[in-house]
Order: C-alpha cells, then structure tokens, then sequence
C-alpha cells in the first residue's frame, strides 16, 4: 500500500489480485464487517480497520433476501470498498457464514491487505487527514515508482461521481406489505439497506429514486407522504443536482428525513454550506447529544459535515452535536417538519437506539397520508 | 428539558467488601478506590467501612475516616448515625455491601437516618436479586428469561423435562451453593438427579431449568446515567460457554464470534434491561446465546460494580467505578471526560484495537479434597489479563501471566484419544492443554468443539498454536528461519516455548531474534483506537506493531513489578506495597515511576495511579524486553510478594540493576543452608535442620532431633507441599511425593518445636538503621501457617525478654546482609528462647496491617532506603497506647466443594482483615465476625472433639469456661469421659459417624441443626487404621462449613474465641474510626461512643436461624454462609421497630 505522501505498508494479500485507487480512511467499529464494506458510502474509498482480527464470522449468504426483498446482512448488492486494510484475518465460523471474507472479496474483484499496522496507520490518517491511497494485492510486486505513477494518475475523490456508481437506474417501489402504507420517496444516492428496512418495519412503503430525478407529487397514482434524503458517498458539495431536486420537493413541506449524505444535502438545500472533515468521523460508538441531556451512541460514517456557522438564515436549527469535537450531528426546522441526523440510526453496523427518529418520521408521515 | 440535578451529598459513606474470598476479590479495592478518587474529587467527606486492612481504599483518606469494621447492618447502623452521612455507596464492595446496604434499607434505618442510596435505588438492586421479580421485570422489558419450574415429585420432574427437553438443570429450592442440583442429559439421569435433590431439599421442592450449558456466555457491561442515557462500555464472551462459571471462565473481550446483528441484539436488551432496573452507575448483565440461532436469554444482572466491571474496565481503559460513582453523585453521562484523552466525553463505547484474554488462577493442589472439574460454581482465586494483536497472542501471554512456568503449548507426550476426549467432556484447569493435546493427536477440531462446547472459532485459533508448534518441533536446532520464528512470536510463544520447541538455547535464541530486530513493539490502550491523541500512559507490548508508540522514560526513571495474580499466599496486599512504594517512591523525587503487573484486579493497574503502566507478564523475558526499549535506572522487585521477588537473580544476572537488597542478599536469606550459616555465624538460634537427598539419612536426622519434624522443599511460598510429619510411618509415605515435587531442590527437614509461640517482625533497614514497625504474635501456636493465623498487635503472651531479642536478631540480619528496604522475620519462641525460622527481604503479608497499625510509613521509608537515603526512624516503634489490633484469616472454604477445612502448614485462606478496639477481646470478636465466624454468646451446645490427651488436657480451660457460659458440651466417648472425670460436667456421649446404629449419632444430631459451636483437632498421627476415623472427622468439619456452624481446628483458635464470648457477655463492642483525615493524631479513644451490643444480635439472628438456613434462596449462587447470621436476614416477622438496635453508649 502506498499513500500520497509516501508512506509505504507491506503485508500480505488476500481477496481478488487487483490495484485499487481510493481515499484511505479508517473505521474503528469492532463488528460489522460485512455491512461495513457493502455500505454504498464507502463507494470510492479504501477502508482500514482499526479492530485487528477480522472475518471471524465470515459471511452470510449473498443471495439470502429478507421479507422485504432486501439483502440480510449486506447494506448493499456488492462489496462498495475499493480495498481493505486491516491487521490479521481469522479462519471463519458461525452458523449464518455461507462463505469466508476473502473468498467473498476476491469474487467480488476487491483486494484485501493484511499484515499492516493499522493503529500506526490510523495515527497517520487522524494527524495528516484522510490521504489518497493505492492498494496493490499480487505477484509481481511493481516498483514504488510505478505504484506512485499509478497513484497520481487516478482520479480523486472529490472528482469521482460516484453517486452514479451507486444510485438506482430507475425509481423502484418496495412495499412493507401492510395495505394502505404510506408512500415515503427516498433519494436514493446510494441508501443502505438498513435505512429503507428501517422505513419499512416501521409501516412505510419506499420509492426508490435514482439521485437526480426530481421527486413526483405521485407515483403510479399514489400520493408521496414523505421524504427520506439518506446516504451516499461523495462530496455534498458537488451534487449539485440532488440539491435542486431536494430544495424543489421541500416547497411541498412534505415531512422530511434526512440521514448522513441526506442531512449535508438538506443542509445545502437550505443554503447551509458543508465542509470536509480532517479524517471524519466512522465508528459505532459515537456520542451525539441533545439539547434535553438525552445523548445516544451512533453509528457514523461521514467525512463531511455541514458548518453549523452556516445555518443562519436557513429556518434550519442545530439538534444534536458531537459532544466531542463539536460536529453538528443533526438539523430540524422550527415545526420539527423536517429532522435529519448525521448518524446512522439504522444501524448495519452499530446500535440502532437513536431509531426514535424514524418513530417521530413515521408518525408525522402518517398522519400527512 | 433538563432534569435538575439531585441535590449533592456532603458526607458519603461508602461500604467496602470485607475479606478476600472466592468470588469476592481485589476487584472491590479497585472499585471502592476508584469511587473514593471520586469523592474526593468532589470534595465530598467520605467514611469507608471495610475491614480489610490490606486495600489501599483503606488507607488515611484525603477527607473522610476509616472504619476496620464488619461490613454488616450492626456495625455500619452506629457509623451512619455517628458520622451524620447523608448518603451510602452500595455498590462497590460486592454482593457483601449490596446485601448489607438492602438490609439497612429494609429494617427502615437509611430512612430514619435520612440517608439516601446513591446510584441504582434499592428497588431496582432488589428486582435483579430476587428470581421472581427478575423474571417479570425482563419480560416487561421485551429481554427472554428462562423459567424455573417448581416441582415437588418424580413424576412431576420427568413431566417438566419431557416439556422443557433434555438436558435440564436441577436447583434445589432453598439451599446454599446450589447443592445438590445437577444437570441431567437423559430421563435416567434425571431419576438420580431430581431423586437426590428432592431428599436434598428441606421443602421437597426442586426447580427445572432448561439447561444451556453450550450456549454462548456473552457479558455487557452498562452505564446509565439519572436522564436514563445509557451506553455498554464492553462486551465479552466466555470461551468455555455457559457450562463454566464466568469468574472461571477465560475471558476475551471484546466478542469474537457474534456478528453485528448478535452484537446488538444483546447490547439493546442489555440496555433495556438496564433501563427497566433503573440503574444508575453501572451493571452487568449476562446472557446465554444460542451457538446455532439467535435465540438468547438473559441470565443475571449484577447491579453494582463487578469482577467483570473491573475486568472491563482494565480491558477498554475506561474507569468504570470512577464514572458509576460521578453518575451516582448525580453527573450526566455527556457531562463527564474521557480521563484518557482529557477531552471527549465519557459518554461513549470504547472501541478496542487490540484483544483481551482474561485467564483464571486457580489454587486447587491446596485444597486436596476438592473436585477439580470447572462448572456453575467459581473455584478461581485471581485472575490475569493478557493483551495482545492477536487472539492467540493475549492468550498464551495469560497462560505465563497466571504461572510464569507455564506455557500454552501442546503435551511432549500425546495420550490416547479416549483419555483426552473425556477430558473434553469434564473440563478442568488444563482444559486449553487438552484441546492441544487433542488437535496433536488429530482429534478433528468439529469434534474438540462438541465435545468441550468450545466454540469452533477458538479451537482453530488454538490449532495455529498447535500448527506453529508442530512445524518448529520439527525443525533441526538452529535452522529455523526468522519469520517462522516471527509467526511463533505474534501467536504468542515465548523465548522460552519457542527454544525448547526447536531444541536450541533460549539465551542464543533471544540474542538471534533481538539482533534479528525481531522485538515487539509498545502499544498504547487509549479507548478510542487512536482516533484521539490519548494523555495517558497505558502500555503494552506485541509483535503485532511496527513501531514503539513511546519513547523511553526521564532518564533516572524506575520500574516497580507488581504482584501478578492474585491466590493464596499473595495478594491485595502486595497491591497495596507496590502503589505505597509508588507513591513513596514520587515523594522522593524519581522522576518517572513505571509499574509492569497483569492482574485486572489491582489498582496499581490504574493508568493514572503511575507515569507510565505496562499490563504485562512479570516474566524474565518481558521485563528485559521492557528495560531494552526504557534503560530504567532500577527495578523494584521486592514489593509484590513471591513472583517478582524469584525474578531479582534472574535479572541481576542480566546486568539489569535491583533497586533495595541486593540480589545477593536475597539469595542469602532463600537458600536455607546459606542463611542457616549467616545465622550460626551472627549466633542466632534455629530449630534444627538439614537438607536431604535420601530417606534413610532423613529418617536418622529425624530419630536424632526427635519427631514431630517439619519437612519441605527450599525456595517456597504459603507452604506448598510442606508438612509437618508426627513420625517414622509417615516420613517414609510423604517424602516420595515432596521429592517428586522439586527433583532440582533438596528436602529440608527441621526439628517441630510443639508449643512454641510464633511472631512476626515486620521492618525496614537502609544497611545500617533498622526501623521495627511491630512485632505480631500468632494466636495460634507454630503448625498453622502464618497467613492461616490470627495475629495480634501488641503481643500478649510473650515476655519483653523475647520482644528484645528479637529486635536485636532483626538489627543483626538487617546489617549483615545490608538491607535496604522492607524485610519480614518470622520467630519462634518456646520458654523465652528465641529461634529464627525465616527471613524475607521484601514486603510481607502483615505489612498494611502493621502500617496501619501502628503510623510507621514502612514503604516510604523503603523508598527512601533504595534512594540511597537514611531513614528518618529507628529501633522498635511503640505501640499506641490502649489499641489492640487482631488480623484475622478469611477462607473459603465454602465456596471450594469438598475443601477440607482442617488448618495447617500449607497456607488456605484467601483474604484477611484487622479490626481494632480496646482490648483483645474486643478487636478480635470485630475481626472474627468480618470473616464471617458467628458468635453465639447466648450459649448453646458445643461439640468438643480434639485427639490425644494431650491436646484434651489444654482444652479444659476452655471446655470450663464455656460450661461456665451456660453452654452444654457433647463430645464423642474418649473425650467425654476425659471431661467428666475431670470434673466438667455432663458432656453429652455422640457416637461416631462411623456407628451409624448408635444413637445419639453425631451426624444425625449436627443434621438436625443441634450444634452451635463446634471444635475438631484432630490427633496428628495417620496410622491406617484410623483412616476411617481420618473421613468421619472429614465429613463432620466439612458439613460444619456448610450448615455454616462456627468450627475450630486449632485449639488455640478455639480459646480465643471462647474468650471472644466471655467477652460479650459483659461488654458491647466498639464502633470506632482508625483514623480520619479530621481526627487528631491517630490514637482511638477508650471512650467509645458508639458500639454494638452482639448479644441482642445474636439472640435476633437465633430466633431466626432455622428459618435464616432455608431461606437464603435469592440468588443462592452469591449469598455464601460465610456471612454470619449477625448479619441479619430480613425476615417479614420481625417488625420494624422490635428489629431496630439503638447503639448503646458504652459506660
């Protein structure tokens, strides 16, 4: 692995032999792998793990599909890293495990690195800020030179439209199966599976939309009740398009949630501006708190956050922080129409208590059906 | 909206945990000083009750007073009320503070006093204790519970099982220690299981529980905060499953086969069940999970401070007790620091990047009797924690930590596969081995799972152990390549597994792999896998990391080893001496001071308690691997009892320099024939001895010198395999097993001297000035080891003659060997002539005692004389006038089933206390009643049964005095008849257990709940014929511990106590603080203004006796009859007012 500014890890290979270009940053939840490197908002990104021994439960089958149709224990289709990093990998077992780790990599063409010091690499990441990185797994082993050449030549994330890779081709319904659920559209850049079950274990059928469609008053005859703005990989700042289709539905004053990508995005929508992290914040164990005392472990995954220094003016007021360094961790207007946290209280991986949000969502949802 | 914060407390009295016993350990001197750093924090005046002596939570508080006092509602009533508190700690001394903190609250006197519990309220402490309401309350809460089912039949057993599917688990109603109950895996079993629990029941009741002994143990451990936000700090998962007790369960943290889902399956229910308790601080919560679905249950909630919350707390470097203490007071989670990086906030889940093996310690050769197999009930005294990158890594790096001779590798010799799959099946201590062992012999890892219950991801995690073993056994010496020996490293091997495995040196091999820079790196534990810069110095060391996180220590920096596990014969004590000499040590002005332990239940492995703190193995190899990458100026290795004290010639000889005694000097004093020859040479006596390598010269010296002799093997602690052999016979039959034990060592035999007085002299000496901090008597005379003895501060029956001499014999040794430090004589006296038996040049067991005791700063002192200092004392400090201190042993034998509870020269207790008064009598009934021996002064029936006349003609004092207190005597035949015809009548005739047909039988009488006191010495001679006699007294002493009737085996034990009962007939006891940061001087006043009348107590607790032995059944797992019914279970009859004790004044 060589990192833009030079630093060089040797360890051993696993997965698919393949060189994989991306942003490194560093995860430092102790399970959830699978989850973890499915999550559509890792798209673009090699992720190192701070938890050493990985793939101990290996992985569940690809092909299993929950009562909704959804992938169990995947948040997406396919593996989303451009690479792992990661210290040591154990021989799998447990009863839900179809196949190991690196078996699942390598068809999924994604190569893993192991051997690596990932606390010395963390420590590197959070004093210098996320770098760009080249994961190279095979024999031979090409020159530092050729890696660097090949490191420069590759995009960079903040160019990459990697919402495309990611959003669906078409608008697309998934029904919970109650008759006369709501109808809730979800721009879709990339959305967890865990996020749409959790709309849909709550009573709410999804739309599906690809990133940059505007959102229909109907869809096939039935009224839209609500607006998810969920997750997805990339710079907030550069989706210029889902924003405009954002700020276009948020006329209609449909109760609204956003989540991750979707709270930057609503941000944006309401004139807010957002800001790149030094190395973000990705974990299952962060704090966020409320103005009431009330503070929830979250789990969390963004590189970008929107500048609370930007709200003024927005009719878009802070609802939770980060205790620690100070990130605004969630948004709400004055009527509470619209509710947005940078976390992810779905889950997949990480806890799911701060899934209140969904509650309050559904509630206003059903009553605006 | 916020809610307000309660209003804060001004005077908070925190209860302590009492003795170590199994089950009840260090962690509680973690918990509580923790807390304590809290208060203090706060300002907040803090009163301790903990009556032992050995914490360091029981030191000279910044702002509170010290109670030496049984943790138990008559004792703590008077303090409350005395000490005008306004708030109680419940829940960090253990289930000993819980039980005594609910009963207080249960008789109405925290209500009358006006003293409110802070932290979980009483009702919810309640709703985890009581199986009923525990049941409910998990149900309302959405968490699954398995069921008890009541049955009072055979037919109703095999109904309830055919519904529950086998196997079942069998409790039985209303006895203590879940005796009797079993696990029946077929209806056959359960014919002999429900059978014998049905007859073993006093209600004929048995409850039927689906057993899940192969599901997964999976802990949390929760913090919650008054708004209710709350956050599992750790999870951890039990490798041996739910079939093995967790506190005999090896350990690793974080989980390493639940997946996400799993995970917060649990950690969700675990929060719910938090929420639904209402704790506030910190609890622990246990499931079993289904190794094959996500069915799970919740098993228990421990809503207090825990061994596996200190275990947690080590593991993650999140100060658990700290924070349950600060949300007690009333903080907020999101209100509180991160103490690591000193600026996020506390309230968050630590994320660990590194693993965690917490691996027991068992003592289980000094109980002989004792069943060996690991299941629901917990036999380990100590623990360790190995910490690592990999799993295999932490583990075998625990396995050192927990006996530094013992590494996790397979046997030389690989038994037959049935013999191991058996020991599959039952597993025990070696269980680990046997998988091994197992994998060796190419038993398929599928079956090792099925058969152990060990979940198929370990068993492959220990076969790359077993595969890196195999490839280096078969590699020519010399020959193996630098990243084989690289893998065997980061699995965990040590220098020394690793050269005997490729049959090469293990020096050659070190200095290969060193200049190889084969060397592992020092990592920092910062709970938040460096996300944050962390300010703290927690620090360990893998193979697993490129580079060293820090770099070496101030230059004139030093190291301090701790004690290691905790077990029997070293302990908290040695916590104690090591974070005293720490502290004296930075009043000196060393720059930098390190401690390196392994023990999670240590305060010394507090990260803020030192500069730096390695969790590390205290081994040869690790402590050199420390002193290559720190250069520190000195090691201290003589304050953490045995285990660092034998590394002191190891790393001298490495060039590594000793801070105190020099490593000469030690050796000296261990090896007997060079200290016998120091002591000829200096003219101080010694019993007679010699070394001997065959039995026929040993059986010449021992005709010669004249039996009762002392044999053992040199270089010893707590007296294994030592004993005391009344004659020829007996030689013969135990020197083959002693000569076996240690091939490499001679066995010594010395001259018995029977009858003589033995005391300890605790000291220190800079090579020149020697300052005697106190001189301990045993009450008991020399046979019983000195960690099994009560001590007695001043000595009583020894004469100022033998005091001088043994000052002057302390003085002459301190200056021959040139001394600098603590060091610990042990004397015998018989007829005023004073004998030298043993001197240690380190911190002994009776050293926070005689701190305590007596204000000499013995450790400050020491760590001045390292420093090259003089003290600032000397000669033979005085006593203060008018106190008697009494230390007294706290065993377990209860806990330990079959442990036979006969003293002697192999040392069995597991923890200690000190209690102090007025007079003798009144400072040992204190101490007696903290260990749990009851005293039943309103009288009652005494069994007397001692051998030989010899022993019967010293036990007629005794035997009158309690005639003389009303107590009726029964004895068996021999001893009866030896009364009566000395006038001490009538003695009551039982028959022996062994005439079953004679009534009255003493079995019959002891079952029936007839006997209140009972004596059993028996005679010391072990001729075949008597084996017989030999299992009956067995039988009797061991029923004795379990129907929890106070029982003596050592005559001398015995007098004390019945002077103890003479005592309370005429006097309450008093009720005082030692010291308190607020009192003058540190003297206890004769005029004791509260005190405890155990008269009345004991009349209550009597009344409800029977009633007391069949109702103890919530959570009969913790409640253990070490407790004495003086502490008082509540009992609805007893009304509020009749049950109140107003303390009496003392006139």
């Amino acid at each position: 692995m060589l990192l833009e500014d030079g630093t060089y890890f040797e360890g051993e290979g696993a997965g698919a032999s393949a060189t994989a270009t991306g942003e490194v940053v560093f995860t430092t939840g102790m399970v959830g792998y699978p989850e973890s490197l499915t999550d559509p908002s890792y798209r673009g990104q090699i992720l190192t793990f701070t938890y050493p021994l990985l793939g101990n439960y290996g992985v569940g089958d690809p092909q299993r599909r929950d009562a909704f149709g959804l992938p169990v224990s995947f948040e997406s289709g396919s593996i989303q890293v451009r690479a792992a990093v990661l210290q040591n990998l154990t021989e799998p077992h447990h009863w839900a495990s179809a196949l190991s780790l690196p078996e699942w990599a390598r068809r999924a063409n994604v190569p893993i690195l192991t051997g690596i010091d990932t606390r010395r690499l963390t420590a590197q990441l959070r004093t210098q800020g996320v770098l760009r990185g080249l994961v190279h797994v095979g024999d031979p082993l090409p020159s530092r030179s050729a890696l660097a050449r090949a490191l420069s030549g590759a995009p960079r994330y903040e160019e990459e439209d990697l919402v495309a890779q990611v959003t669906p081709q078409r608008a697309l319904v998934v029904p919970c199966g109650r008759r006369g659920a709501p109808l809730v559209a979800v721009v879709d850049c990339g959305c967890k599976v865990s996020l749409l079950r959790s709309l849909l274990t709550r009573g709410m059928d999804v739309l599906r939309l690809p990133a940059n469609e505007p959102v229909p008053e109907r869809y096939d005859g039935r009224r839209i009740s609500g607006l998810l703005v969920g997750n997805g990989p990339g710079d907030p700042a550069t989706l210029r398009g889902v924003v405009e289709a954002i700020r276009e539905v948020r006329r209609r004053d449909l109760p609204t949630l956003g989540i991750c990508l979707g709270q930057q995005l609503l941000g944006q929508a309401a004139g807010a501006t957002t800001y790149k992290m030094k190395f973000g914040h990705r974990g299952q164990n962060k704090p966020v708190l409320f103005p009431d005392g009330r503070a929830y472990i979250l789990s969390e995954n963004h590189g970008y956050a929107v500048d609370p220094k930007s709200l003024e003016g927005t009719g878009l007021r802070a609802w939770a922080i980060d205790p620690d360094d100070g990130t605004l961790e969630g948004l709400r207007d004055p009527r509470g129409r619209v509710l947005s946290l940078q976390g992810h209280p779905e889950g997949g991986p990480g806890p799911r208590e701060a899934g209140f949000v969904f509650d309050l969502f559904a509630g206003k949802v059903r009553r605006s059906a | 909206m916020t809610k307000a914060p309660p209003a804060r407390p001004e005077r908070v009295l925190l209860l302590g945990s009492g003795a170590l016993k199994i089950g009840e350990a260090g962690e509680f001197d973690y918990s509580g000083s923790q807390c304590l750093k809290a208060l203090t924090e706060e300002g907040i005046y803090a009163v301790v009750v903990n009556p032992n002596i050995a914490t360091l939570q029981t030191d000279p508080p910044a702002r509170g007073r010290t109670y030496f006092q049984p943790v138990t509602p008559e004792f703590v009533e008077p303090i409350l009320e005395s000490e005008k508190v306004d708030g109680i700690l419940l829940s960090f001394g253990g289930q000993t503070a819980l039980n005594c903190g609910v009963t207080l609250h249960r008789q109405g006197t925290l209500r009358r006093l006006n003293v409110r519990v802070l932290g979980t309220p009483v009702r919810g402490i309640e709703e985890t204790e009581d199986r009923a309401r525990f049941l409910t309350l998990m149900q309302r809460a959405r968490v699954p519970v398995l069921k008890s089912h009541p049955v009072y039949s055979l037919a109703e057993a095999h109904r309830q099982a055919r519904d529950l599917g086998f196997p079942v688990i069998v409790r039985v109603a209303y006895t203590l220690g879940g005796k009797g109950g079993g696990v029946a895996r077929s209806p056959e079993e359960l014919d002999r299981v429900a059978e014998r629990g049905l007859r073993a029941s006093p209600t004929h009741q048995i409850l039927l529980e689906r057993y899940v002994g192969s599901f997964k143990q999976i802990e949390y451990e929760v913090v919650r905060d008054r708004l209710g936000n709350g956050l599992t700090v750790c999870n951890m998962e039990n490798v041996l499953g739910m079939r093995v007790h967790t506190g005999d369960n090896i350990v690793v943290a974080p989980s390493q086969t639940l997946n996400d889902e799993e995970y917060q399956l649990l950690r969700a229910a675990a929060l719910r069940a938090a929420d639904a308790c209402g704790i506030v601080g910190e609890c622990n919560i246990q499931f079993a999970l289904d190794p094959r679905s996500q069915e799970y249950y919740a098993i228990e909630i421990n809503a207090r401070l825990s061994r596996s919350s200190a275990l947690a707390s080590k593991a993650t470097g999140y100060p658990l007790a700290y924070v349950a203490a600060k949300l007690a007071l009333g903080y907020t989670l999101p209100e509180l620091k991160n103490r690591v990086t000193g600026v996020t906030t506390a309230c968050f889940e630590p994320a660990l990047d590194y693993v965690v093996v917490k691996h027991p310690r068992w003592d289980l050769e000094k109980f002989p009797r004792a069943g060996r197999e690991l299941g629901p009930t917990m036999k380990s005294v100590g623990e360790v924690m190995g910490i690592g990158s990999t799993f295999p890594e932490a583990l075998l790096k625990a396995v050192r930590m927990t006996d530094p001779r013992s590494e996790l590798v397979p046997p030389v010799e690989v038994r037959e596969p049935a013999a191991i799959r058996e020991d599959l099946s039952h597993p025990t201590p070696q269980v680990l081995v046997h998988v091994l062992e197992a994998l060796a012999a190419g038993i398929p890892p599928k079956t090792i799972s099925e058969l152990s219950w060990i979940d198929p991801w370990f068993v492959e995690q220990l076969r790359e152990v077993q595969e890196i073993c195999r490839v280096l056994g078969g590699m020519a010496p010399g020959s193996a390549p630098i990243p084989l020996l690289a893998r065997g490293k980061r699995l965990g091997l040590s220098d020394r597994a690793l050269a005997r495995l490729l049959r090469e040196d293990e020096e050659a091999l070190r200095t290969r792999r060193v200049a190889a820079g084969l060397v592992p790196h020092i990592r920092m534990i910062d709970t938040l896998a460096n996300e944050w810069p962390s300010r703290t110095n927690y620090l360990y060391l893998t193979y697993g990391a490129d580079a060293d996180e820090v770099g070496p220590s101030p230059a004139g920096s030093l190291l301090v080893l701790g004690s290691g596990p905790y077990r029997i014969g070293s302990s908290v004590e040695f916590d104690w001496s090591t974070m005293n000499l720490v502290d004296g040590l930075k009043a000196e002005g060393v720059p930098s001071v390190t401690v390196l332990n392994s023990n999670p239940e240590t305060v010394s492995t507090d990260y803020d308690r030192s500069d730096r703190l390695y969790f590390e193995e205290i081994t040869l190899e690790r402590v050199r691997d420390v002193m290559d990458k720190e250069g520190f100026a000195g090691v201290v290795t003589s304050v953490g009892g045995q285990l660092p004290q034998n590394l002191t010639p190891l790393l001298a000889a490495c060039g590594i320099p000793i801070l105190g005694t020099a490593s000469d000097s030690i050796d000296a004093a261990e090896d007997r024939q060079r200290f016998s020859s120091l002591l000829e040479k200096l003219g101080i006596p010694q019993p007679a001895w010699r070394a001997f390598t065959t039995v026929e010269e040993a059986e010449r010296f021992c005709a010669e010198v004249g039996y009762p002799v002392l044999v053992r093997p040199s270089y010893v602690l707590s007296g294994a395999a030592m004993r005391v052999i009344p004659g020829r016979a007996d030689l013969e039959r135990f020197l083959s097993a002693a000569v076996r034990l240690s091939p490499e060592h001679p066995v010594v035999i010395s001259k018995f001297l029977e009858g003589a007085f033995e005391l300890d002299l605790d000291a220190v000496s800079d090579g020149e000035k020697v300052w005697v901090a106190a001189l301990l008597e045993h009450v008991e005379s020399a046979g019983v080891h000195s960690g099994d003895a009560i001590l007695v501060l001043p000595p009583r029956r020894t004469s100022p003659r033998v005091h001088q001499q043994m000052v002057e014999y302390a003085e002459a040794m301190a200056r021959a060997l040139r001394i600098r430090g603590p060091f610990n004589v042990q004397f015998l006296a018989v007829n005023d002539e004073v004998y030298v038996i043993e001197l240690n040049l380190r911190a002994s067991r009776s050293l926070p005692f005689v701190t305590k005791a007596t204000g000499v700063p013995v450790l400050r002192e020491a760590a001045r004389a390292m420093l090259g200092k003089g003290l600032t004392g000397q000669g033979l400090a005085p006593v203060p006038f008018g106190r008697w201190g009494v230390k007294a042993p706290q065993f377990s034998f209860f806990q330990v089933e079959g442990a036979d509870p006969l003293l002697g020269v192999e040392m069995q207790s597991t923890g200690e206390v000190a209690c102090f008064g007025p007079t003798f009598p009144d400072a040992l009934v204190k101490a007696l009643v903290a260990t749990g021996v009851r005293f039943v002064p309103r009288g009652g029936q005494a069994f007397l049964s001692v051998g030989g006349p010899t022993l019967k003609e010293r036990l007629l004092p005794a035997a009158q005095r309690l005639r003389a207190l009303g107590f009726s005597l029964a004895a068996t035949e021999d001893t009866a008849a030896y009364l009566e015809a000395r006038g001490i009548r009538p003695v009551r005739v039982l028959f022996k257990i062994m005439e079953p047909e004679r009534e009255p039988n003493l079995k019959t009488v002891l079952e029936k709940g007839e006997l209140d006191l009972i004596l059993n010495v028996p005679a010391s001679f072990t001729q075949e014929k008597f084996e017989r006699m030999l299992e009956d007294e067995y039988w009797l002493r061991r029923r004795s511990v379990e129907l929890a009737i106070p029982l003596f085996t050592s005559l001398e034990t015995f007098t004390a106590y019945v002077e103890g009962l003479s005592w309370l007939r005429e006097h309450p006891l008093t009720v005082e603080p030692l010291y308190g940061s607020d009192l003058p001087g540190r003297t206890l006043s004769l005029n004791s203004p509260r005190s405890v009348d155990l008269n009345r107590a004991d009349r209550e607790a009597s009344s409800q006796k029977r009633r007391g032995r069949t109702a103890g059944r919530s959570k009969e797992r913790k409640g253990t009859p070490t407790s004495t019914s003086i502490r008082t279970r509540p009992s609805a009859s007893a009304s509020g007012s009749e049950r109140r004790r107003s303390p009496r004044r003392a006139s």
